[in-house]
């Protein structure tokens, strides 16, 4: 049995808090981040990330503290980024707790930090973050840019070149991030997301607009219609109790993707 | 009384989850840079983080290196955990060549880019190879099979899966010091032993379920001898 492709639910935390309105059944805190990687735990989802949209830099100290809760209450990976500015950002994370960090926009106005970074810490905790748009015309060849803030920025970069010059700078996996389809549940593009796992020599997560398990099992695929991607991240169809992890892996077993099986009685 | 562990302090990174990790299988954490206590204890963990290289000069200036060389020659029950692990055989080759303890012979050194695969079956199917690229860094959940005999190896299930993050992995001379294959483009060497010496490449501090039965199979170990 070879490596199996990973599901990762995704949290937004503000100022240490939990948004875009999570909701659990049966939960009472939904808002603490502590305890809505509690639950992803015992679904036995894969790993766990962490977006940290807290627009102050100041607040800091609430994220480290966050992290430092998690790593303590729960036993899996742990992958926390946003508002990433420097080594010592990066530092004060792994510090804290995180297994990976993960960085965007610092490493489009410093792409030296990504080699600084994986000479320091090792590429295998480094994860660069692109959040891409597709620029290109119908009928023209697909194409796509990174942007910044939300999707509301272009870098005029080319989003498969970026991730080739990242991955060769030392970055360990790209989280791939389609804002044409981000929050839509309308399914992956799995176009870009093909052009970049294709592209690059390190593990790719699909991000954006996973809405089912079918899309989750078609970004995962590697058949010539799939999105080549190692990992998926979702956070919409978690957050609001549709589905669980669990109830999502053995739908992804059943359509011949390999996922790590949940154990006997998991949710 | 529950047994006391030193978890070695090399100043590379947090501890936190290995100690929790530590604590949830009944076993008491004692996190530690001082080579006495690591001397004295009930077992001893080296836990994984950063480079070869750096790793390896943390320990040596910290006074460690010493301390846990003789732990693994003729000491308590040993776990080691990726770096852990890594620092056992006798070189690594993250950021140029490096010593390590030489406990197990062997280097350490990164997974290649592209690996062979086999192409067609059979005599008259044309068998034959190819390369295909490999993803590395190798990142997330794999199974581990357990063979050999270990007193560990006695207390694990026959196969596992854990949760892996490197770039290197080791390449045992000694094929009977591995007790646990993985395979990423071909198998490699997940688990090694040898008398008081266990280390995986995995992280179970990570591995939920599977990450607790390991460490519940350490304390049985130490709590056996």
């Amino acid at each position: 049995m070879p490596l199996f492709k990973r599901i990762i639910p995704c949290l937004d935390v503000d100022k240490g808090r939990v948004v875009k309105g999570v909701q659990y059944v049966d939960h009472v805190d939904a808002g603490d981040p502590v305890e809505v990687a509690k639950r992803y735990d015992a679904q036995e989802a894969d790993e766990i990330t962490f977006l940290d949209i807290t627009a102050s830099h100041e607040a800091r100290g609430i994220l480290l503290d966050i992290v430092a809760r998690t790593a303590e209450s729960v036993f899996m990976p742990l992958c926390v980024g946003g508002g990433i500015r420097s080594l010592q950002d990066i530092r004060d994370l792994l510090n804290a707790g995180a297994d990976k960090v993960s960085i965007m926009t610092a490493a489009i106005k410093n792409p030296e930090l990504v080699e600084q970074a994986a000479a320091k810490i090792g590429s295998a905790n480094l994860v660069l973050a692109i959040d891409a748009k597709q620029v290109s015309a119908p009928g023209e060849s697909p194409r796509w840019e990174v942007f910044t803030h939300g999707g509301r920025n272009s870098t005029g970069i080319d989003a498969v070149e970026w991730a080739a010059r990242m991955a060769a700078a030392g970055a360990g996996e790209i989280l791939l991030t389609s804002m044409d389809r981000d929050g839509t549940k309308q399914g992956y593009d799995l176009a870009l997301l093909r052009a970049v796992a294709d592209r690059v020599p390190i593990p790719v997560i699909a991000s954006g607009g996973g809405g089912s398990a079918a899309d989750l099992a078609t970004a995962l695929d590697d058949g010539p219609a799939g999105g080549h991607c190692q990992a998926a991240l979702a956070a919409s169809i978690f957050h609001f109790g549709e589905t669980t992890v669990g109830r999502v892996k053995r739908a992804l077993i059943e359509r011949g993707i390999a996922v790590r099986p949940p154990s006997p009685g998991v949710e | 009384m529950r047994p006391r562990i030193a978890l070695v302090d090399y100043g590379a990174g947090n501890l936190r989850s290995v100690a929790k990790a530590l604590e949830r299988s009944e076993l008491t954490p004692v996190v530690t840079a001082d080579p006495k206590v690591v001397e004295s204890a009930d077992g001893v963990l080296l836990p994984g983080v950063g480079a070869f290289r750096d790793a390896v000069c943390s320990l040596t200036d910290a006074g460690l290196a010493d301390a846990i060389r003789k732990v693994t020659d003729h000491g308590r029950p040993y776990l080691g955990i990726c770096f852990g692990l890594q620092l056992l055989f006798e070189e690594g080759d993250e950021h140029g060549r490096t010593k390590g303890l030489g406990v197990l012979r062997g280097r350490v050194t990164r997974f290649p880019n592209e690996v062979s695969e086999a192409v067609g079956t059979g005599a008259a199917g044309g068998a034959g190879a190819r390369m295909r690229p490999l993803r590395v860094p190798h990142i997330g959940w794999n199974e581990v099979r357990y063979a050999g005999s270990h007193p560990m190896i006695e207390r694990l299930p026959e196969r596992d899966v854990y949760y892996f993050v490197h770039s290197y992995r080791p390449e045992p001379t000694d094929v009977e010091t591995v007790v646990g294959w993985a395979d990423y483009g071909g198998r490699f060497a997940a688990a090694v032993a040898k008398d008081n010496v266990f280390a995986v490449q995995f992280h179970p501090e990570k591995s939920q379920a599977a990450g607790k039965r390991l460490l519940d199979a350490y304390r049985q170990w130490l709590e056996a001898c």
